[in-house]
């Protein structure tokens, strides 16, 4: 057991997400930052599903009650491991009692935490993600428990790898989505020769971008939406769905982020500049 | 009929959509649902495809690959134009039971001041028409229900409410819908269902697909609480019955 002595901002345990269920409304969920998880289970010699801690902007306190083997990645958040600072991107090995906590946010805004085979927390519809009311509570709290299974004799085939860090990448690569064509060349202009500000209304199920571009009179069916995808609401407000995001909507879909332009933006928080580039 | 003619669209690199006229019709819908069945016997069995239809759409996505989009609009095209009228969905009719208590129906006075009408006669509409289920979204199991009758037709509150209870019955413009669990919402509540739309626990969560049809009907205070704890230990069976059979 992974024992939660304190739970900071927002932590919650997250997979590669809910599938077969969007046609029922529910979300993929999953963590936001795919390819940094993608390293950490790497690092662990994990399945690529493997579940992770998301942690976002401020981390918990953690306790191991098993020996096993962890890595971080993601945002700078100055974890230590028995009041001793540790790196992203390394694997240490955990003695029972060990205690893992973070400290300033430096840079990017999601750390994960990865442990040895990942946490085997409850599956529902197919995933340990949580998201309220799939899952009874929508983050962990204080003396929560997460499981995992204790592994003592893991020998890592690499133990530390060197990343291209992204976290201060601003670029988000898009391409067009379903209703771009509806797009008047004044909205071009404004949305591909500007930079943005991410709004403090930015979570798991969607960032908002401060600015308003020109409002519009387009009309469509509600239809279906995906995480990345960029909504232009009547009065002229972008808004990006995330990974936790409904699964239709009624909004023009004008843009669709790449996947590694969700990872940037899932590492930005508010009052942040990205800028919108069409490949 | 013709099919109504499709318009195949890249959607990110894991996702195509298929767009059928921009207009809220049977014939569209059941079009859909028809093609949805043959793609996923005849193009796309592959686990790793999800499928979301919705009014005039469809959406296919891939949860690990960058598709061909090339291949698969040709194998779409090829698909839709041997489709067969005959290849009928099951679509299945729900009755559903709904208590217009005035401590659920909040809004009812309110809906029915502003219609002029009595409240029974509120009733009497919402009850009195067939519901088509056009799209699930917004909240796990929140149906997009067509077919409310025009002289039930109101605005959406001015105001949303912070917080609307769990089976909370609504109805905003042209729609109707159940609120499958707790949330903000800004329509008019004007009743309370008692069949649980949504549960998490169950294999299937959600009884209800895109494509069927609904029916209230009113059931007293008493019948509603009966149905809760009915609900509760998992012996109520929500009424269905097979359309198209």
């Amino acid at each position: 057991m992974l024992k939660i002595l304190k739970a900071g901002f927002y932590t919650t345990v997250q997979d590669s997400g809910r599938f077969h269920f969007r046609n029922k409304g529910v979300p993929v969920s999953g963590v936001m930052d795919e390819m940094t998880v993608f390293k950490v289970n790497s690092l662990l010699e994990n399945e690529v599903s493997a579940a992770v801690l998301e942690i976002t902007m401020t981390g918990p306190t953690l306790m191991f009650e098993e020996e096993t083997y962890m890595a971080l990645g993601g945002a700078e958040m100055s974890a230590t491991l028995n009041n001793l600072p540790i790196q992203n991107y390394k694997v240490y090995q955990i003695e029972v009692g060990d205690i893992l906590s973070f400290g300033r946010l430096d840079k990017g805004f999601r750390s994960y935490l990865g442990v040895r085979e990942g946490f085997t927390s409850k599956q529902i519809l197919g995933s340990r993600s949580f998201y309220k009311p799939i899952t009874k509570e929508n983050r962990l709290r204080d003396n929560d428990v997460v499981p995992f299974i204790d592994s003592k004799l893991f020998q890592p085939k690499i133990s530390e790898i060197k990343v291209d860090s992204f976290l201060d990448d601003n670029k988000l690569e898009v391409s067009k989505g379903p209703e771009f064509h509806l797009l008047s060349d004044r909205h071009l202009e404004e949305i591909f020769s500007k930079s943005f500000t991410i709004a403090h209304e930015n979570n798991r199920m969607a960032y908002q971008i401060k600015e308003t571009i020109s409002s519009h009179e387009m009309s469509m069916l509600t239809s279906a939406t995906l995480p990345g995808t960029v909504q232009l609401t009547p009065a002229g407000k972008l808004i990006v769905l995330m990974k936790d995001g409904q699964t239709t909507g009624g909004y023009p879909r004008v843009l669709q982020l790449t996947d590694k332009a969700i990872c940037i933006l899932a590492q930005k928080r508010g009052g942040d500049k990205v800028n919108f580039k069409l490949v | 009929m013709n099919p109504p003619k499709i318009n195949i669209k890249s959607f990110g690199v894991h996702s195509v959509l298929i767009e059928w006229p921009h207009e809220v019709s049977e014939h569209i819908l059941e079009t859909i649902l028809r093609f949805q069945t043959y793609i996923r016997f005849n193009i796309l069995s592959d686990k790793d495809w999800e499928m979301v239809p919705s009014y005039n759409s469809l959406l296919l996505i891939n949860r690990k690959k960058t598709i061909d989009f090339e291949k698969i609009s040709k194998d779409i095209n090829v698909g839709y134009s041997q489709l067969k009228e005959s290849e009928k969905p099951d679509r299945y009719l729900w009755r559903l039971p709904v208590s217009y208590d005035l401590e659920f129906g909040l809004d009812l006075d309110e809906v029915a001041k502003k219609l002029n009408k009595t409240i029974p006669e509120i009733i009497a509409m919402h009850t009195g028409t067939t519901y088509t289920v056009y799209g699930i979204g917004f909240l796990p199991g929140f149906m997009y229900l067509g077919g409310l009758l025009k002289d039930l037709e109101v605005p959406r509150k001015a105001t949303p409410r912070l917080k609307v209870v769990k089976g909370a019955v609504g109805i905003a413009g042209k729609q109707a819908g159940i609120y499958p669990q707790e949330s903000p919402g800004g329509w008019n509540i004007i009743g309370n269902c008692s069949v649980p739309i949504f549960d998490a626990s169950k294999e299937n969560p959600c009884f209800v697909n895109v494509g069927d049809k609904i029916e209230f009907y009113q059931i007293s205070r008493a019948e509603y609480n009966l149905h809760k704890i009915e609900a509760e230990v998992g012996i109520y069976k929500p009424e269905k019955i097979k359309l198209n059979a």
